[in-house]
């Protein structure tokens, strides 16, 4: 009997159909991944396997039968049964996913306590026997934590400890690395595969990341639209897919491994051939957070200089200063120590030829403008003191803005509630370009965004570059992004550039054993590729 | 225990500095204030001699700061008053003597601060029952039967005036019903028994009006964390609902109800003036109103300087329960 079997299922908010008959099974012990974009309906898919849509409205139909309960027909008593002991849930952020007022070892003993009968002793030592299971250190001690004191990763633990409290036959993670960094994600990753051989226990993983799925399972579900697209082992799926939207978003998908693509290596070239202008240069630029004992120093010590139509990829992990410094370098904060230089002129405070594109396009658009007026605003900022004639030429200058990233000029009066994420990133990208800019600094500018608009984007901005002569800061912690966009490459850990050099350089032969580090956690889209990479990380963590 | 320690010396210095600036305010309120305080305080039928006189006693020729400066040194050294015929000495803390009693300031607080105390407390005990029940009752139940007759009920709550529900009640209970004797203050030391009951319908009529704006806030604040991942987590896992309403979002929500309970308290201490005119309860907001009117400023000025200490003092209990409640909370 399989662990999994959902037959022809069918969910309905409202009159919106968030998944459209849909049928996988998953056997025991095996693991799957639902793969897809957002709004393709897979995290509503792992709700509907326990029951998480009673109650709140949603139309479920179809069958799911999960470790032998017939979830659609099952009682509350029953469904909570199945919760936590027969089938565990582990979530994308660990922090709200974790009460905030409790310790971690008593929410876990909780949880173990609602399924299996015992003391309330027994429940906290098996809470402490579970943390330590994940490689939680000191886990007697650490049980008695909060989760704000744990970090990004050892929260997740937390979260896939609990899920082993009561020792399930299926695991299901939804988006289980999304919020963590490279390195942490590898090691979250490698566990979930240590515990499923130790186990048996059976994993059904949603992710929109293809490559944690080539990570981490044997069968890929390629789902769109709340259909299926594609199915099958994950060697097949991924190394010949049969269906385009398949190809479309595998080819979407940033390789670290790849060399550039050929319109940017070009235009490399004509860089080299003009004269090497620099239009933007930090130097010894430090930034502290607090005062006396408490000062955080947030960015120590950076150098860089940016020439005319290059782009500088600023790659670092969560903390590491990026955005610290990209503010530094647009003019956003003001620098402790160091200064900024613009063609040569050393500059305090905010410059219109040096712009910025933010990382979410939701919070960084005022709700209640509309995207023109939005982006007409650093033009009336510059034309302030005209009068008159000027409004119309603003509103041609919007139109223009408009198209040329590849929305409508009639779009002007809209407000970004209309927009999808990509579109409403393309309007954060023509503000910036409202102000005639000489260097955009764009900060995560594609990491809310899914693959397949992520590559438009980073598209985009690529083609801006070579007509408009910009130059690029482009700080991300996605390091397949920034080998794709960057000619040079500046690898950040805690405030300070450990290594710098062209993209290539970097990449193929980083110097840095953090670099290294850094690339030896990027999940592989080939599968075979993947487990070798997880046997050296072994080697490296046992050594 | 060191950031304790810091809290409580920070606090105690801003009330301190809170409370000295609230008397400056009170004073300079009275001295711009028009009307002959010296005639209100001799009564009508003094003569202009008389009506000197008392002038002269209790200096009401003075400047400002010298009256103000007199104030201070009372409360810090204590002061000496001449009556007219002997001297009464008010040793520190002074708060003065009332222009119209010649009584001493503090003796007439201390004998109805116990009063005010007995019942706010006891009406705190009941709102806050009455209020959070009432609130996490409707945000469990949301959208059913359960919620909209309490929801009903809450606005009605709100809506009607301490005196037209205390009246009510005390028709209905002591009047018609005859199961209680129609309240009388008895004094806690003296019989607590009878202490209680008594104090029963002006906890009842002053709670219920309270506990409107407490159901609302509960309500609210309950949706917004039953909304939270967290709790998802637990539902995922098979956590009953009793454990995750009582457990998990109850703690969640109680900030807010907290931080209102923190200053309602403080301002009923002083600001109950209904419930205690309605049933006789010889508190603190009736004699502070009784001051106002005939500008015994002495009075009014050392009344709004114990209330707003209680004002004070909740909102600082306040910031310790946030900091027990919730971990990540740092007092400073």
């Amino acid at each position: 009997m399989s662990l999994v079997r959902v037959t022809d299922l069918t969910v309905e908010f409202g009159g919106l159909r968030a998944v459209d008959g849909l049928s996988f099974t998953l056997e025991r012990g095996a693991a799957l991944a639902l793969v897809g974009e957002s709004g393709s309906g897979k995290s509503t898919v792992a709700s509907a396997l326990l029951g998480l849509h009673h109650g709140t409205g949603a139309r479920v139909g179809g069958s799911i039968e999960v470790a032998g309960t017939d979830v659609q027909a099952a009682s509350d008593g029953e469904l909570r049964r199945l919760r936590g002991a027969k089938a565990a849930m582990v979530f994308q952020d660990p922090l709200s996913s974790l009460d905030p007022y409790y310790a971690i070892g008593d929410q876990i003993a909780e949880v173990y306590r609602v399924h299996a009968r015992g003391s309330r002793r027994a429940a906290r030592a098996r809470a402490v026997e579970v943390l330590d299971r994940v490689g939680i250190p000191d886990a007697r001690r650490r049980s008695r934590s909060r989760p704000h004191e744990f970090s990004g990763g050892m929260r997740q633990r937390a979260l896939i400890a609990m899920a082993l409290a009561c020792e399930p036959e299926l695991l299901i993670a939804d988006e289980p690395t999304t919020a963590l960094d490279v390195t942490v994600q590898a090691q979250i990753l490698d566990l979930l595969h240590t515990l499923r051989e130790e186990t048996g226990m059976g994993l059904l993983l949603v992710t929109h990341d293809v490559g944690v799925a080539a990570e981490s399972v044997d069968r890929v579900l390629v789902m769109r639209h709340g259909r299926v697209v594609e199915q099958g082992p994950v060697t097949a799926v991924l190394g010949a897919p049969a269906e385009p939207y398949t190809r479309e978003l595998l080819s979407a998908v940033p390789r670290v491994d790849a060399v550039r693509t050929p319109a940017q290596a070009s235009e490399e070239v004509e860089a080299s051939e003009e004269v090497e202008e620099v239009v933007l240069e930090a130097s010894r630029l430090r930034r502290e957070f607090g005062r006396g004992k408490r000062a955080l120093v947030a960015v120590d010590d950076v150098s860089l200089t940016v020439r005319r139509g290059e782009t500088l990829g600023v790659v670092g992990e969560s903390g590491s200063g990026k955005t610290t410094l990209g503010r530094m370098l647009v003019g956003l904060l003001e620098p402790t120590a160091g200064e900024v230089r613009h063609d040569g002129h050393a500059r305090a405070g905010v410059n219109p030829a040096v712009q910025m594109v933010f990382q979410d396009p939701v919070s960084s658009l005022n709700p209640r403008r509309s995207i023109g007026e939005s982006i007409a605003d650093p033009l009336r900022a510059r034309a302030m003191g005209l009068r008159g004639s000027d409004e119309g030429r603003i509103r041609a200058r919007v139109t223009e803005l408009l198209e040329r990233v590849g929305l409508e000029g009639a779009h002007y009066e809209r407000y970004p509630h209309e927009f999808s994420g990509g579109q409403r990133q393309r309007v954060g990208i023509a503000r910036a370009l409202a102000a005639d800019p000489r260097v955009i600094v764009c900060d995560e500018p594609v990491s809310a965004l899914d693959v397949t608009t992520q590559a438009q984007v980073v598209a985009l901005l690529g083609e801006l570059q070579r007509e408009l002569g910009l130059a690029l800061v482009f700080v991300a912690h996605d390091l397949a992004v920034v080998r794709q966009v960057s000619d040079r490459v500046a690898v950040m850990r805690r405030g300070r550039i450990v290594e710098t050099g062209t993209a290539d350089e970097v990449y193929d032969s980083p110097q840095n054993p953090y670099t290294r580090q850094l690339l030896a956690a990027v999940p592989a889209l080939d599968p075979e590729a993947a487990a070798r990479r997880r046997a050296a990380r072994r080697e490296l963590a046992s050594a | 225990m060191t950031g304790f320690g810091g809290f409580l010396l920070r606090r105690t210095i801003g009330t301190l500095a809170t409370l000295l600036a609230i008397s400056v305010i009170v004073y300079v309120v009275f001295y711009v204030t028009p009307g002959n305080v010296a005639q209100i305080t001799c009564g009508p039928r003094c003569s202009p001699e008389q009506v000197h006189q008392v002038a002269l006693q209790l200096h009401l020729d003075d400047p400002l700061y010298v009256r103000y400066w007199h104030f201070l040194q009372g409360l810090v050294v204590g002061q000496d008053y001449s009556t007219g015929t002997s001297v009464e000495h008010c040793s520190a803390p002074c708060l003065g003597l009332s222009y119209q009693t010649d009584q001493q300031v503090l003796g007439i607080i201390l004998t109805r601060l116990p009063v005010s105390l007995s019942l706010v407390f006891g009406a705190m005990v009941l709102w806050l029952v009455l209020g959070v029940g009432t609130g996490v009752l409707s945000a469990w139940r949301r959208g059913r039967l359960t919620e909209r007759v309490l929801t009903a009920l809450t606005l009605a709550g709100w809506a009607t005036p301490v005196f037209v529900i205390g009246l009510v009640l005390m028709i209905v209970v002591c009047g018609e019903l005859q199961l209680l004797p129609f309240p009388q203050y008895v004094k806690l030391t003296d019989d607590p028994e009878q202490w209680a009951w008594n104090l029963l319908l002006p906890w009842l009529s002053l709670a219920l009006i309270e506990a409107a704006s407490f159901a609302r806030l509960t309500r609210a604040s309950m949706l917004e964390t039953l909304a939270e991942d967290h709790i998802r987590t637990f539902r995922a896992y098979g956590v009953g609902e009793g454990a995750i309403v009582g457990r998990h979002a109850l703690r969640g929500a109680l900030a807010p109800v907290i931080a209102l309970n923190a200053n309602n308290f403080g301002s009923a201490v002083g600001g109950a003036v209904l419930t205690e005119t309605l049933f006789g309860l010889p508190g603190l907001g009736q004699e502070l109103v009784h001051a106002v009117s005939v500008v015994d400023l002495p009075v009014v000025v050392g009344m709004v300087l114990v209330i707003g200490f209680f004002v004070v003092l909740a909102n600082a209990v306040a910031d310790v329960l946030y900091a027990v409640a919730d971990r990540r909370v740092v007092l400073t």
